[in-house]
């Protein structure tokens, strides 16, 4: 019987367990809401793993790792044409450009990163073909999947954890009016700062992961910080239209009036 | 008759029903049922629906006084009852520090649905657990200009005074403009 069905009611932990314990050898296709990974197994181990969403070719792994400049990858995908990523590691290895280790590191950063994208998709449709492997140019690993999915486990509940805080992507940061600290004595990684430069209550978090190249899991754990130092708050979307109940409800018009109407409150309440 | 609303919301058992049962001059209407969740096993039934209470204020005029349901699963009530508040209260157990993430999240949401008046209490002051007031702000991180009350929701004094100073800032607000 194929093993499919969705993740809401068989999780990716799950999945793995499954195909570790059975040493499977295969892909496991899982179609999330506008994004598709495939995961390459070889005996239970992972082999490869690729998204629809994601350039996971070695030249662009290597660009995003800051291993080649933009000017070298685009030499590479200009002239290189449809070289497989076997073939250019060795190019690349010969040339002095990277060393084969810088290059495993990247790969392995790169497939694990696409397994555990997958540790927050509550819903998604999942397929696994037995004995398919990977086209022959590719670069392939044999990694243990415990200690991915042991940390996926961990990444799990921190991002439900960080779910409690953030409820909401499409929520956008302002800058705090009142600090309650000194900006002067504030370090921020390199991470934070990229995220800091887009604070404006007309970006999305979501926005901003976008820019950042950030995942759902690690836009939250900054934007978290961020909220914890006290150097930003949530804000609902400056672009975002109005909600109907915005205004308070006031049963008349005129600020005389109104005014009145809250004094009359405040009088009853006293007289309590 | 006019009508205005206010709302009072806070994390599960933070004291709402209480707040609102002090003084309703009607028997606040809860929906309640049983609790079937093991972690929130700390009072017998809570709020599913929401608390309604009522204070006349003279021939033409009625406060209503509504309550959020405080478990988390309810959430999506909260934007249907902040429409149209006139200011809103977050209420805090100060006993339970568990749940003072919870508040602030409620705050943080609250504060994004409508840019209305609010202050926090920080209930249950009578305890012998209960935080301090200033250790509570820290830990809350409310902005610097809203109040953080102290509050017994079963004292009507002190109900009456979170309500009034709710009531200030909203007047406050309107000479200022930003109402």
């Amino acid at each position: 019987m194929a093993l499919k069905g969705n993740l809401r009611d068989f999780t990716i932990t799950q999945l793995l367990n499954l195909i570790s314990l059975a040493q499977k050898t295969g892909v496991l296709e899982v179609k999330g809401p506008g994004q598709t990974v495939w995961i390459f197994f070889q005996e239970g181990k992972l082999a490869y793993a690729y998204s629809d969403k994601r350039d996971s070719s070695l030249a662009a792994t290597l660009y995003r790792n800051e291993n080649i400049t933009k000017r070298q990858l685009r030499l590479i995908q200009s002239r290189a044409g449809d070289i497989q990523d076997k073939e250019l590691g060795l190019l690349l290895i010969n040339a002095n450009y990277v060393t084969q280790e810088e290059i495993l590191i990247c790969l392995k950063d790169e497939y694990v990163g696409n397994i555990n994208n997958l540790f927050t998709w509550v819903e998604g449709i999942f397929e696994f073909q037995n004995n398919a492997h990977p086209s022959n140019g590719k670069i392939t690993f044999r990694i243990n999947l415990e200690n991915i999915i042991m940390e996926g486990s961990r990444r799990l509940r921190e991002w439900e954890q960080l779910q409690d805080e953030i409820p909401s992507l499409d929520m956008a940061l302002k800058f705090t009016d009142n600090p309650s600290i000194d900006l002067r004595n504030v370090n921020l990684s390199v991470e934070e700062w990229r995220v800091v430069s887009y604070i404006n209550p007309k970006n999305t978090i979501k926005q901003i992961a976008k820019a950042t190249k950030m995942n759902d899991l690690e836009i939250p754990r900054i934007v978290y910080g961020l909220l914890q130092a006290g150097l930003a708050q949530l804000v609902r979307p400056f672009s975002e239209k109005p909600s109907t109940y915005q205004k308070p409800s006031l049963p008349v018009g005129g600020k005389k009036e109104q005014k009145t109407l809250v004094n009359r409150l405040i009088k009853r309440i006293q007289s309590l | 008759m006019q009508t205005v609303k206010m709302v009072i919301t806070g994390p599960f058992s933070s004291g709402k029903t209480e707040f609102i049962q002090s003084v309703s001059e009607i028997d606040v209407v809860a929906t309640e049922r049983k609790i079937t969740s093991e972690a929130e096993r700390i009072k017998d039934s809570t709020t599913v629906a929401m608390d309604f209470g009522r204070i006349t204020v003279d021939d033409e005029l009625v406060l209503y006084l509504f309550g959020t349901p405080g478990q988390k699963h309810f959430d999506f009530m909260w934007e249907i009852l902040s429409e149209g508040m006139l200011g809103f209260i977050v209420m805090v157990d100060s006993a339970r520090p568990e749940t003072f993430r919870e508040a602030r999240r409620i705050l943080e949401t609250f504060r994004a649905y409508a840019p209305t008046p609010y202050v926090v209490t920080a209930n249950k002051q009578d305890l012998p657990d209960a935080w301090e007031v200033e250790d509570m702000r820290i830990a809350l991180r409310p902005s610097p200009e809203i109040k953080l009350l102290p509050c017994v929701a079963t004292d009507k004094e002190s109900v009456k005074t979170a309500l009034l100073e709710l009531l200030y800032n909203i007047l406050e607000k309107m000479e200022s403009g930003e109402f």
